[in-house]
């Protein structure tokens, strides 16, 4: 938990965004997040994040399957309890190839949405600090951390010199807590 | 900022001025208005529909399969041909929200959320009937290979229809991830401009506590990437192998190697005829007429009719095959499929599948949405029986004449199929009013490419010479 002093941007067009996006990391300003109503292609690219390793983890996670599968039908049908059907080998391999495609499709889907929720931090009952009601409708929401270099009119002042259509300045909470949404921000009092 | 540029060739996937803030109003609506009268009479009518499924089945359950009109010759009858059935329609959606993602076909985008809705939906319809056909259904987790006291005691890994229990499940999970996984960030755009407490709670709990960060945004994307990258081959894989049931077997009319891509093909079509019949009441109950638009319909009218010859062609292939094969077996299948007592399922599924879907080869038919209604049930009834003619017409004549026999079903078979009408259609109307029917991250993520006023907006450059844009381009980003 830690409660930290935001200045808020806002801005209602992705083309205004993305010069903003790119003076804020010139100016050398602390900046917290962007928040789109939608995946804006290239955001992540100037804001400097790595892409992803999500999609590395769902292959591991889809081998995992592929070697459950296989491991398991081999084991019981060579070792546990070896039969003959229609006299093909005990470890008929083209006979097994449906299961075993299945449970890597399986592992890797199943892997890859939880690995996705605990990267986000993302759960029923999960409650985060919302800057604007609107940045899941029509806003797009810089927030920048103020800290003892700074002062709140010099960011402000350059934020709106940066096209924001509303600023503000807000504390609140960086990390998710438990929470019921339609209750106000009860962490303050915790 | 958008690089692309998209034709004028190609219409507008969304119609009308719109802006962010008015396709969040647009979709988000239904939500929050009471539903009208048509809404609680259809709601209505599928719960009873339900409850009498429900009481067909338990019917079922307490006297056993012997009240089904199901004997030793056929053995399979209505509730495979069901189950069949209701997998293939499911095939749409996937198709919709993973191939086409894949394919980069932008007019998805409005379809996809309520095609995967039906989807899931015709999923659990169809895994009824398997589950009830096992007869003693309190032992059906025997299917499950689980350590037991019985050995233990394992399924048979090499058996088509275990196949099939791994591969129904399996597409129902990953359906059911992929589906709401897009519907995070749009439950978080419900819940924020939620006025009563309830919907505030409710929504907050179904968005996972999303808030559109740029980080979280990006996992997102590659998310959807891969899981409809591992939704192509599993869609695919799955009506592959409800074939395999059928073509493992050493039975005339089944045992054949078109069968898969055939069953696929045949899935897809009853499926985007289902799209239809759901999406032109929706549309126009629920107002979206300027997200799911005369081309979407189109577009989904040259699946049908692609995917209906395709099937056409299987058809011929199979009559071919029997004939070319010189296996006296496999023509008498056929003989008795097409001039046996059940001609008129055979012609029925001619009709339906083959001939009245190259209708749609007209645009202008293609464009017409009380003709494309009523197509969507034609095909739907066409497909559902190739499934009857496939299962039926295979059985009711086998080696023995002494054991040839005719198949009708019972009430409690037809109260079960109903009953899965029932569940189908009250999972949709529950779906319609509470979920956004429409994807609405991903129409603010094309409207700047695709929508009408933005469209509008590039006549200017696409009327400038090409050169001199070229320059004035070079010129602007010397700056």
């Amino acid at each position: 938990m830690a409660i930290k002093k935001f200045a808020v941007a806002c801005f209602d067009d992705e083309e205004v965004l993305f010069p903003a996006v790119k003076k804020v990391r010139n100016s050398g300003y602390k900046l917290h997040d962007v928040y789109t109503p939608f995946p804006v292609h290239g955001l992540d690219q100037a804001l400097g994040h790595k892409e992803t390793d999500l999609h590395v983890a769902g292959f591991i996670y889809g081998l995992t399957g592929t070697a459950t599968a296989l491991g398991f039908m081999g084991w019981i049908f060579s070792y546990d309890w070896p039969m003959v059907f229609g006299g093909k080998p005990h470890f008929s391999l083209p006979a097994f190839i449906p299961i075993v495609f299945e449970l890597t499709v399986l592992f890797a889907a199943v892997g890859m949405v939880l690995t996705f929720c605990y990267l986000n931090q993302i759960m029923p009952g999960v409650k985060k600090h919302l800057f604007h009601p609107r940045q899941t409708d029509d806003l797009f929401v810089m927030a920048i951390e103020l800290n003892e270099h700074v002062t709140e009119m010099e960011v402000i002042d350059f934020l709106k010199s940066t096209g924001a259509v509303e600023t503000n300045v807000q504390v609140a909470e960086t990390e998710w807590w438990y929470g019921r949404w339609d209750r106000e921000e009860e962490y303050q009092k915790a | 900022m958008h690089l692309k540029y998209e034709s004028f060739v190609r219409e507008p996937l969304v119609d009308g001025e719109k802006t962010y803030h008015q396709v969040t109003e647009d979709i988000v609506r239904p939500i929050e208005q009471k539903p009208g009268r048509m809404w609680y009479v259809g709601f209505f009518f599928s719960v009873a529909l339900l409850l009498f499924g429900v009481f067909s089945v338990v019917w079922e359950v307490y006297w056993g399969i012997g009240v089904w009109g199901i004997n030793r010759t056929v053995g399979w009858g209505w509730d495979i041909t069901n189950f069949v059935w209701w997998v293939g329609i499911g095939h749409a959606g996937t198709l919709i929200s993973a191939i086409l993602l894949l394919f980069r076909q932008g007019w998805r985008t409005g379809v996809n959320r309520a095609a995967e809705a039906m989807t899931i939906f015709a999923v659990m319809c169809a895994g009824q009937f398997p589950i009830f056909h096992m007869g003693r259904v309190w032992d059906g987790f025997f299917v499950l290979p689980y350590p037991n006291t019985r050995g233990p005691l394992w399924p048979n890994f090499n058996s088509a229809l275990l196949w099939d229990v791994f591969a129904i499940s399996t597409y129902f999970t990953v359906s059911l991830l992929f589906w709401y996984s897009g519907l995070i960030p749009d439950f978080a755009t419900v819940r924020d401009r939620a006025k009563t407490k309830f919907r505030k709670m409710m929504y907050g709990v179904a968005s996972f506590g999303w808030t559109g960060s740029a980080k979280n945004w990006q996992r997102h994307e590659a998310l959807s990437l891969v899981l409809a990258g591992l939704s192509t081959p599993l869609v695919l894989s799955v009506h592959t192998i409800v074939s395999f049931d059928f073509a493992t077997s050493v039975i005339p009319g089944w045992h054949t190697t078109i069968f898969p891509p055939y069953f696929v093909a045949g899935a897809i079509f009853s499926g985007f005829a289902m799209v239809q019949t759901l999406l032109i009441v929706c549309r126009r109950i629920m107002g979206l007429e300027d997200y799911i638009t005369v081309g979407h319909i189109e577009a989904m009218n040259k699946v049908i009719v692609l995917t209906g010859s395709i099937v056409g062609v299987a058809y011929l292939t199979e009559l071919f095959m029997a004939w070319y094969s010189q296996v006296i077996y496999e023509q008498a299948a056929f003989h008795w499929r097409i001039m046996g007592p059940y001609w008129w399922s055979y012609w029925a599924m001619m009709t339906c599948n083959v001939v009245s879907p190259q209708l749609f080869w007209f645009k202008k038919l293609r464009r017409n949405i009380p003709f494309t209604f009523i197509m969507s049930i034609v095909v739907n009834i066409g497909m559902w029986f190739e499934r009857f003619v496939i299962i039926v017409t295979s059985l009711y004549r086998d080696y023995l004449p002494a054991s040839w026999t005719y198949y009708s079903p019972t009430w409690p078979e037809v109260g079960f199929y109903l009953g899965t009408f029932g569940l189908f259609f009250t999972c949709f109307f529950l779906f319609a009013k509470y979920f956004p029917v429409i994807a609405i991250a991903e129409i603010k993520f094309v409207l700047k490419t695709s929508g009408e006023s933005y469209k509008k907006k590039m006549a200017v450059i696409d009327d400038k010479d090409t050169g001199e844009f070229a320059r004035e381009q070079a010129e602007a980003h010397h700056h």
